[in-house]
C-alpha cells in the first residue's frame, strides 16, 4: 500500500496558482523528496498532504485513509493525525518553556508515543533538557521541532525544509536523525531546496517548478537523464577575443549539452579528460582569456537549470 | 503513565504566564500601584481651616481676633491690593470689610466659600454677644465603606478582572497564531477545546491569587473590609473573568498580528475603562447614556462587586447585574467558536 497517494492537486491563491494539478504516489518506507526553489508551491503542496490546507480540486490519500471524515476536526481526522508526524516550516515553539515541557505537551496529544526521554535521544538533546526554547541554537531548535515530530511514534513524517538556515553541522546532525527513522521502516516525504540534502538523503525526488513536477525519479536517474555525469563551467574575461558560440562548443569531444548564463557557460560532459583540453584549443585559438574554469560532477540543481534554465536557489 | 492534554495545556499557558515579569506586573503590581496611589492621594482629609481676609482698616485686629478664635478659621489682615490678589487666585475664600455694616465679599458659586460666610458670620455673631437659641449636640461619623478608596477598590478589581482576561486570552491566542504555533497543533490530534479549555482555566487559577492580592492590599494598608460574604465576592469574579476570557477569545479570534489585536483590545477596554464607573461614579454621565453604560459588562461587573464589598449584598439580590455579565461572556464565546481562525 502507498503511504501517499495524490492526484489533480489544484491550489490557487487569488491570481496565483499555488499547485497545477499535482499527482504524487509515495511507497511506504520510502524517503521522498519534494525538490524546487522557493515559491515552486513545495510548502502548499505538503500543507495540503497535512490535511492543513483545504485543495481547490484533487484527491488525497494517507494511509489508506482520507482528510475531512466526519467533519473537519472529527475524530476520524484525529485518528489518521495519531498517525502522522509534521513539521512545519515556521512553527516558532513557545521560548520560555523547557525542551522537556515542549516534548510533553505534544506527547500528551498522543494515545500512544515515546517517552520524552526516549524521543530526546533520538534527536540527542538529552542535555537540553531543561534549557528555554529561546536559549536553543537554530540546529538545537530544529531538532526539537522535529522531536515534536517523532514523539507519536509516526508511521508517516512530514519535514518542511527541515535544515534550512542550518549550519553544515547541524544539518548533518539533522540527515542522521532521519536516517534513524528511516531504519526503523517510517516513511518520510521532506521538502528541501538543497540538491545535497536530496541527493543524500531521498530514495527519489520530485523536481518542482511553478506547482507543477517536472521531473520525478531516483537522484541517480535524474542525473543520468543529462546524459553525462560532469560539468564543466568557464568564464571569459571581457572583450578579449571572441567568445565561442553554443554550437562550436557543442561540438566539442565529449561535451553533451551547452547552457550558456548571463555570467558563465556550463557544458555537460562525460569525459572532462577529452573536453576540457579540447575547450582550453578552441579559447586559445579565439584568443579569449579564461577568468574562471570549474568542473563537478552533475547534481540535481544541474538537472534543474537544464529543465528551467534557471538556477535553483535564485530560480 | 499518559500526560492529560488538558492539564499539560494549562500548565504550558502558566508557565508562559509566570515566566514572564512584565506580565506579572501588569497584572498583579500595576493594579496595586494605582490603588496606592489613588488611596494616597484621595485619603479623606475633610475641608482642614479656611482661609478669610480681613481688609485693613479701623476695628480689623478685632475682627481677625474673633475669626481665629473658632478652630475651622483662620484669618490674615490684608491690605486691598493683596486682598483682591488673593481673593482672585483663590487663596482666602472670604473677604470681610469691616465697617457697619460688615461686608462679606465670596464668590457664592464655591462650596468652600459659602462654607466659609457661614462659619465666619458664625463666629463673629459669636463674638458680639448673640445667643444660641435652641440646643444641639454635634455626633461625628467616618464611616468606612464611604471613603473613596472603598469605591476604588472594587473598580480596581474589576477593570483587572477586564484587563487580563482580554489580555491574557487575546494576546496568547495572536501570538500562537502569528508564531504558527496555532497551526501546528491543529496538526496534531489536540482537540480544539482543550486548547481554549486551557486558557479558561489557567485564567482561573491566577484569578484566585489576583483577587487576594488586591483585596488583602486594600484591607492591610487601607482597612477596606468586605462587607458581604467571601463567597459571593469569588463567585462574582469567576462570572467576571470566564466572561472577559470570553471576550478576550472573540477579539482574538481572526486577528493575525500583535498589532491588530492591540487595537482592537484598546477598543473594547478604553470606553470601559472610562465609562464603567471605576475610577468615578458613571451616574456623572448624562441621563440619555445611563442605558448603554450600564448594559456594558464592566459596568455591570463594578455593580456587582461593589454591592458585595461595600454593601453587603447578597448573590440573589445582584441577578440582572450578574445576568448581564453571563450574556456577554455567553455571546462573546457562541461568535468566536463559530468565527476562530485556527491557523
Amino acid at each position: 500500500m502507498a503511504a501517499i497517494r495524490c492526484s489533480g492537486l489544484v491550489k490557487r491563491y487569488a491570481d496565483v496558482v499555488a499547485v497545477a494539478g499535482l499527482e504524487l504516489t509515495v511507497a511506504a518506507g520510502e524517503c521522498f523528496g519534494l525538490l524546487g526553489p522557493n515559491g515552486a508551491g513545495k510548502t502548499t503542496t505538503i500543507e495540503i498532504l497535512e490535511g492543513l490546507t483545504e485543495p481547490d480540486a484533487g484527491d488525497v490519500e494517507l494511509l489508506g485513509m482520507r482528510w475531512g471524515g466526519g467533519g473537519a476536526g472529527g475524530a476520524a481526522d484525529r485518528a489518521l493525525r495519531e498517525r502522522l508526524g509534521i513539521q512545519l516550516q515556521e512553527t516558532q515553539l513557545a521560548d520560555k518553556l523547557t525542551v522537556a515541557e515542549t516534548v510533553r505537551l505534544f506527547r500528551s496529544f498522543y494515545t500512544s508515543s515515546h517517552s520524552v526521554d526516549e524521543v530526546l535521544a533520538l534527536v540527542e538533546l538529552e542535555e537540553k533538557r531543561g534549557a528555554w526554547v529561546g536559549k536553543l541554537s537554530g540546529g538545537q531548535k530544529q531538532r526539537l521541532a522535529v522531536a515534536c515530530a517523532l514523539v507519536s511514534r509516526p508511521e508517516l513524517l512530514f519535514l518542511d525544509e527541515p535544515t534550512t538556515g542550518l549550519d553544515p553541522q547541524s544539518r548533518r546532525q539533522l540527515w542522521e536523525v532521519i536516517r534513524r527513522f528511516r531504519a526503523a521502516g517510517g516513511t518520510v516525504l521532506l521538502t528541501t531546496h538543497y540538491m545535497e540534502e536530496a541527493e543524500r538523503l531521498c530514495d527519489r525526488v520530485a523536481i518542482m517548478d511553478h506547482g507543477k513536477v517536472i521531473a520525478l525519479g531516483t537522484p541517480r536517474e535524474l542525473i543520468a537523464s543529462l546524459g553525462a555525469e560532469h560539468v564543466v563551467e568557464f568564464a571569459l574575461v571581457d572583450g578579449a577575443g571572441r567568445v565561442p558560440a553554443p554550437e562550436e562548443l557543442a561540438a566539442l569531444p565529449g561535451v553533451q549539452a551547452v547552457r550558456p548564463g548571463p555570467d558563465r557557460t556550463a557544458l555537460t560532459v562525460a569525459a572532462v579528460h577529452l573536453a576540457v583540453p579540447a575547450l582550453l584549443g578552441l579559447l586559445e585559438r579565439r584568443g579569449a582569456e579564461l577568468s574562471m574554469l570549474a568542473t563537478h560532477h552533475a547534481t540535481l540543481e544541474d538537472v534543474f537549470v537544464s529543465l528551467t534554465g534557471r538556477q535553483l536557489r535564485d530560480a | 503513565m499518559r500526560d492529560r492534554p488538558l492539564v499539560q495545556l494549562t500548565l504550558a499557558r502558566m508557565r508562559e504566564f509566570y515566566r514572564e515579569p512584565e506580565a506579572i506586573f501588569w497584572v498583579f503590581g500595576f493594579p496595586l500601584v494605582l490603588a496606592f496611589a489613588l488611596g494616597i492621594a484621595f485619603r479623606n482629609r475633610g475641608p482642614g481651616e479656611l482661609k478669610i481676609g480681613v481688609l485693613r482698616a479701623p476695628g480689623d485686629s478685632v475682627i481677625a481676633a474673633a475669626l481665629d478664635r473658632s478652630p475651622a478659621l483662620a484669618a490674615a489682615v490684608l491690605d486691598s491690593g493683596e486682598a483682591r490678589t488673593q481673593f482672585r487666585t483663590g487663596r482666602i475664600a472670604l473677604l470681610v470689610v469691616p465697617g457697619d455694616p460688615l461686608v462679606y465679599r465670596y464668590d457664592s458659586t464655591r462650596t468652600e466659600s459659602r462654607l466659609a460666610r457661614l462659619e465666619a458670620d458664625e463666629a463673629l455673631q459669636r463674638a458680639r454677644g448673640r445667643p444660641d437659641v435652641a440646643s444641639v449636640r454635634d455626633e461625628r461619623v467616618t464611616e468606612p465603606g464611604s471613603r473613596y478608596i472603598d469605591f476604588l477598590i472594587p473598580g480596581l478589581l474589576g477593570m483587572n478582572l477586564m484587563g487580563s482576561g482580554l489580555w491574557g486570552v487575546g494576546f496568547s491566542v495572536v501570538q500562537a497564531r502569528t508564531k504558527k504555533l496555532l497551526k501546528r497543533f491543529m496538526a496534531t490530534p489536540m482537540r480544539r477545546s482543550h486548547y481554549l479549555l486551557s486558557f479558561i482555566l489557567s485564567r482561573l487559577l491566577f484569578l484566585f491569587l489576583e483577587i487576594a492580592a488586591l483585596v488583602g492590599f486594600g484591607w492591610l494598608m487601607f482597612g477596606v473590609a468586605v462587607r458581604g460574604s467571601f463567597g459571593a465576592l469569588a463567585l462574582i469574579t469567576v462570572l467576571g473573568a470566564l466572561s472577559f476570557a470570553g471576550l478576550g477569545m472573540l477579539v482574538a479570534s481572526r486577528a493575525r498580528t500583535i498589532e491588530a489585536v492591540s487595537g482592537l483590545m484598546n477598543l473594547v477596554m478604553l470606553p470601559m475603562w472610562i465609562l464603567s464607573g471605576t475610577f468615578f461614579s458613571y451616574s456623572r454621565f448624562p441621563d440619555a447614556m445611563q442605558p448603554f453604560v450600564k448594559a456594558l459588562p464592566l459596568t455591570a461587573l463594578n455593580d456587582a462587586l461593589r454591592a458585595v464589598m461595600i454593601d453587603g449584598t447578597g448573590l440573589v439580590r445582584l441577578g440582572a447585574p450578574l445576568a448581564i455579565v453571563a450574556g456577554w461572556g455567553a455571546v462573546s464565546v457562541g461568535v468566536a467558536l463559530k468565527i476562530f481562525r485556527w491557523r
